[in-house]
C-alpha cells in the first residue's frame, strides 16, 4: 500500500508541476496577480508531494519490502540501517528520485523565502524551476519508476553495491545533487530575466544566495567523491578525471566563474549578458553530466548499467532545456544593456581574467570528456583521452588564475593600481621566495612543477592574509580595534577570505601528493618488512574476521618510524557473498603532513582458474600481494576543500541576502533598466 | 575608455584565451589520445609498442595465473575470435574475474604479450565497458537480448 502511496504521490506531484509551470507565466504575461500567486503554493505542494513519494520509498528500504522491484535489486535484509537508508539513492531510479526532491526543496525555497522578489519574477522563476522538474518527474514515472512491484516477492533482495556501502559514499550524492540541481535555481533565475529583458544588480543579488549554497554543497559533494575514491578504491589517487568526475567538475568551473561575475553585475552593474549566460550554461552542464552518467554512454568507474530509452529521454530534456534556454538568450541578451565603464587593471578586469581563464578551462574539460563521444559519433575509432591530456592543458590554465587571484581582491574597483598592488604584496613576494627555497632544500631533485605548485600556493595564501590584514588595518590599529573591525567585516569578505585560503591549502595538497607520492607493491609474506619513505611496514599475516554482512581478510603492518611505533595498519579484502564479489579496503594512517596507506590484495599462486574473488585457501605461509603508499600532504586536499565550503556557507550568511536587495525601483534610476518592455 | 574599446579589450584577451587553449589542447590531443583495439585489431593491424593503447574484452576462462613469489598476472583477453595474452604486476581491481569484460591500458610488447600498466574492472556487474560490447558485436559474438555474452 505504501509504495503506491509513494506512486500517486509521484504522479500529483507531476499535475501540479505541469499546472505550476504554465499557469503563473500565463499570469505574469498578463499581469494577472492571481494566477501569478499560484506558484507559491504550488511550489510547495510540488515539493510535498515528492517529499512524500521519497519517504515511501525510503520506508519500503527500511523494512526491506522486497516485493518492490526497485528494493529487491538494491537492497538486502542484512545490509546495515545506514546502508538501507542510503540504498535510496545507491541506483539509478532511487538516485532520480532524490533529484528531483532536491529540485523541489529548492522550488520549495524560492517560494518561502522569495518575498523580496518582485511578483511578476517570482513567477516567472518558479514556473521555469517547475518546467524542470516535470521533465524529470516525467522521466521517472516513464522511464525509471522505483515503485514497481514484484510478484511474487522474492526471500530476500540482491544487496547494495558493497562499494556504496560506505559513508564517505553515502553522502557524496545527496551533497552533489545539491550542488547540480542548486545550479537549476540560478538557471531558473536567468530565464525569468530574459523573459523579463532586465537584468540590474538588485536580480544579481538575488541570484547570489542560490548560486552560493549550490556552489558550496557541490564543493563538499565532490571533495567527498574524491575522498571516497582515496580511500575506497585503493589506487592512492583523489582524482582520476574519469569522465563522471569531470562532469560533477564543470559544472562547479562555471559556478565558480558565476560567483565571479555576479560580483561585478552586483556592484558595478557590469558583465551582466555574461552572467546570465553563465547561469544557463552551470546548469547546461548539470544536465549534460546527468546524461553522461546516466545514459551509460561512457566508459567510467562509476557508470551503470545502460537502459537505452533513459539516455534518449535525458537526451531529449537536454536538447529542448539547452537549446531552448540558449535561443531565448540569443534574442533577449541584446535588450541588456551594458552597465558601468572599467579600464582593464582594475577589479572588474581581475574578476574578467578569472571568469575567462576559468571557462576556458572548462571547455578544455569538456573537449577531453566529450572527444572520445564525438569521434565513436563519426565511426572514426575508438580512443579515450586520460589523465595526461587534463594535466597538460587544465594546470597551466590554472597557473595564471591563482597568481590573480592572489592580486585581484586588492584592485580597486573601475580602475585599479597594479603597481601598488604588488606594492602592497611585497611581503607575499617574500614569502613566496622563503617557501620555494625551503622546498627545494627539502625535497632537493623532485618536479619543477612541483615548486611552482608550492610557490602559487603561499603567494595566494599570503596575499589573502594580506588582504585581510589591510580591511583590518592589523598594525596600524591597536589590537583590540583590529580585532572589533575583523568581527564588523561583511561576512561576504570572509567568505573570500576562507574561500581563496581554502584553494592554496587544496592547491599545496595536489601539488605535494603529485610530486612526492611514493608507492610500492610487493609480495609480502608474514615477518616481512617494508621501507617506504623512512617508514618500516612490518607484515605481521593475514587474518579472517567476520562482518555484519562480509567474511573479511585482514591483513596487519605495524609501522614505525626510527624504531617508533607509528601506527598499527590493518587493510582489508571484504568478500560479500550475497553479491558474490570483493571490495578492498585500505587502511590509512593520517599524520596531517602525509598519510600512509596499506591495500592488500590477493594471496600469492591461488592457482589457475581460482577467480581471485573466491577466497583461496593455500598450504603454508602464502605471500600477500601488498601495495603500500607514502602519500604526503594528501589530508590538505579536503581540509582545503572543507575551507572552501565553510567559506561559502559563511558568505551565505552575509546579512545583505537576508534583508535583501534595496528596492528595485530605487535602484532603478542609477541602474540603467535594458527592458524594452 | 569608451565603450568600443573596451569591448576589443575583451574581445582581445578572449580571443588569446581561447589561442592559448586550443594550442594547448591539441598538443595534449596530439600526445596523450589511446586508441582502443580489440584482439582482433590487434591481430590484423600492426600497433607500434612505442604508444600507449587500450584493449578490452572478456578474460578467458581459466587464463587466470599467478606464480608464487611473484606479483605478476598473467591472463588472456579475448574478444572470443581472437585472444590477447596479458602481464599485469599489481593488485587487480576488486570486479575483475574470468568472463568478465575488462579495459586495460599499456603497451605491446614485440613478443605479443600486453603489458598492462592499468587494468579496469567497473564497479557494476551487470555493466559492460561499451567499447568490449563493440568488440564482441564486431566478432558476432553479442547477444543482443540477453545484453551479455554467452
Amino acid at each position: 500500500m505504501i509504495p503506491e502511496i509513494g506512486h500517486f504521490a509521484l504522479i500529483l506531484a507531476l499535475v501540479i508541476a505541469l499546472v505550476q509551470a504554465s499557469v503563473p507565466l500565463l499570469g505574469a504575461a498578463r499581469g494577472d496577480p492571481v494566477l501569478m500567486n499560484l506558484a507559491r503554493p504550488a511550489a510547495l505542494a510540488q515539493f510535498g508531494f515528492i517529499a512524500i513519494a521519497f519517504a515511501c520509498l525510503m520506508q519500503a528500504y527500511v523494512v526491506s519490502d522486497f516485493s518492490v522491484l526497485n528494493v529487491a535489486q538494491n537492497s538486502h535484509s542484512t545490509v546495515p540501517l545506514l546502508y538501507k537508508v542510503t540504498g535510496v539513492w545507491s541506483n539509478h531510479e532511487g538516485s532520480m528520485v532524490l533529484w528531483v526532491l532536491i529540485l523541489g526543496l529548492f522550488g520549495a525555497a524560492v517560494a518561502a523565502f522569495g518575498d523580496n522578489l518582485p511578483m511578476s519574477l517570482r513567477a516567472r522563476v518558479l514556473s521555469v524551476q517547475a518546467m524542470i522538474g516535470a521533465a524529470f518527474l516525467a522521466f521517472i514515472l516513464f522511464t525509471s519508476n522505483p515503485f514497481l512491484r514484484l510478484d511474487p516477492p522474492p526471500i530476500d533482495g540482491r544487496d547494495v553495491n558493497p562499494l556504496l556501502q560506505d559513508p564517505g559514499l553515502a553522502f557524496h550524492p545527496p551533497f552533489l545533487y545539491f550542488g547540480y540541481v542548486g545550479l537549476s535555481t540560478t538557471f531558473s533565475f536567468a530565464v525569468a530575466a530574459l523573459i523579463e529583458g532586465r537584468v540590474d544588480p538588485a536580480w544579481a543579488r538575488w541570484v547570489r544566495p542560490w548560486t552560493l549554497a549550490a556552489w558550496s554543497s557541490l564543493t563538499l559533494g565532490i571533495a567527498l567523491g574524491s575522498w571516497w575514491a582515496y580511500y575506497e578504491l585503493g589506487w592512492g589517487g583523489f582524482w582520476f578525471w574519469d569522465p563522471v568526475e569531470n562532469s560533477s567538475f564543470m559544472p562547479w568551473l562555471v559556478a565558480t566563474a558565476l560567483l565571479h561575475s555576479a560580483i561585478v553585475a552586483e556592484k558595478r552593474d557590469a558583465l551582466k549578458s555574461w552572467t546570465v549566460l553563465l547561469a544557463l550554461i552551470a546548469f547546461a552542464l548539470s544536465l549534460i553530466g546527468t546524461f553522461l552518467v546516466r545514459s551509460g554512454v561512457l566508459t567510467s568507474v562509476h557508470a551503470f548499467a545502460v537502459d537505452p530509452a533513459r539516455g534518449l529521454f535525458i537526451l531529449l530534456i537536454l536538447v529542448i532545456g539547452i537549446g531552448g534556454s540558449l535561443a531565448l538568450y540569443a534574442v533577449r541578451a541584446p535588450l541588456l544593456k551594458a552597465g558601468g565603464l572599467f579600464a582593464p587593471i582594475s577589479r572588474e578586469g581581475a574578476l574578467v581574467l578569472n571568469n575567462l581563464l576559468l571557462s576556458t578551462a572548462t571547455a578544455t574539460v569538456f573537449l577531453g570528456t566529450l572527444y572520445p563521444l564525438i569521434l565513436d559519433a563519426l565511426d572514426a575509432g575508438k580512443v579515450s583521452v586520460g589523465a595526461p591530456y587534463f594535466n597538460a592543458t587544465f594546470v597551466p590554465l590554472m597557473v595564471p588564475l591563482v597568481a590573480a587571484a592572489a592580486i585581484g581582491p586588492l584592485l580597486g574597483w573601475k580602475r585599479g593600481d597594479l603597481a601598488g598592488a604588488l606594492q602592497r604584496l611585497k611581503f607575499a613576494a617574500a614569502f613566496t621566495a622563503v617557501v620555494v627555497l625551503a622546498t627545494l632544500y627539502l625535497k632537493y631533485g623532485g618536479p619543477t612543477l612541483a615548486l611552482v605548485g608550492i610557490g602559487l600556493a603561499a603567494w595566494l595564501a599570503a596575499a589573502t592574509a594580506i588582504e585581510l590584514a589591510e580591511r583590518i588595518k592589523l598594525f596600524r590599529v591597536p589590537l583590540p580595534e583590529a580585532l572589533r573591525r575583523a568581527a564588523n567585516l561583511p561576512r561576504a569578505a570572509w567568505g573570500m577570505t576562507l574561500a581563496h585560503a581554502g584553494l592554496a591549502v587544496v592547491i599545496t595538497g595536489i601539488t605535494a601528493t603529485q610530486a612526492w607520492q611514493v608507492e610500492r607493491i610487493a609480495l609480502v609474506r608474514p615477518g616481512d618488512v617494508l621501507e617506504l619513505a623512512g617508514y618500516r611496514f612490518a607484515f605481521r599475516g593475514v587474518v579472517d574476521v567476520p562482518g555484519p554482512n562480509y567474511a573479511a581478510k585482514r591483513g596487519t603492518f605495524e609501522v614505525t618510524y626510527d624504531g617508533r611505533p607509528i601506527a598499527v595498519l590493518t587493510p582489508e579484502r571484504r568478500f560479500y557473498p550475497v553479491q558474490g564479489t570483493t571490495t578492498t579496503e585500505a587502511a590509512i594512517h593520517t599524520t596531517w603532513l602525509a598519510d600512509l596507506y596499506a591495500v592488500i590484495g590477493e594471496p600469492e599462486a591461488s592457482g589457475p582458474g581460482n577467480a581471485p574473488g573466491a577466497a583461496p585457501r593455500g598450504a603454508g605461509d602464502p605471500g600477500w600481494i601488498a601495495r603500500l603508499y607514502y602519500n604526503p600532504l594528501v589530508p590538505w586536499i579536503w581540509i582545503g576543500a572543507v575551507i572552501m565550503f565553510v567559506g561559502g556557507l559563511v558568505s551565505l550568511s552575509d546579512r545583505r541576502h537576508r534583508i535583501g536587495a534595496p528596492a528595485r525601483g530605487r535602484r532603478q534610476a542609477a541602474a540603467q533598466p535594458a527592458a524594452s518592455d | 575608455m569608451t565603450r568600443k574599446r573596451r569591448r576589443l579589450y575583451l574581445l582581445g584577451l578572449f580571443l588569446l584565451g581561447l589561442g592559448t587553449a586550443t594550442a594547448l589542447a591539441l598538443a595534449a590531443f596530439r600526445d596523450n589520445l589511446v586508441f582502443f583495439y580489440s584482439p582482433s585489431d590487434l591481430a590484423r593491424l600492426a600497433v607500434a609498442g612505442d604508444r600507449a593503447v587500450r584493449i578490452g574484452g572478456l578474460v578467458e576462462q581459466g587464463s587466470v595465473e599467478r606464480r608464487a613469489g611473484s606479483i605478476e598476472i598473467r591472463f588472456r583477453v579475448t574478444d572470443l575470435q581472437n585472444t590477447l595474452p596479458v602481464v599485469y604486476a599489481g593488485i587487480l581491481p576488486d570486479l575483475f574475474r574470468e568472463g568478465q569484460g575488462i579495459v586495460a591500458q599499456g603497451r605491446l610488447g614485440p613478443d605479443g604479450v600486453f603489458r598492462a600498466s592499468e587494468v579496469l574492472a567497473k564497479h557494476d556487474e551487470n555493466y559492460m565497458p561499451p567499447e568490449v560490447a563493440a568488440a564482441l558485436k564486431r566478432s558476432g559474438h553479442w547477444q543482443e537480448t540477453a545484453g551479455k555474452p554467452k
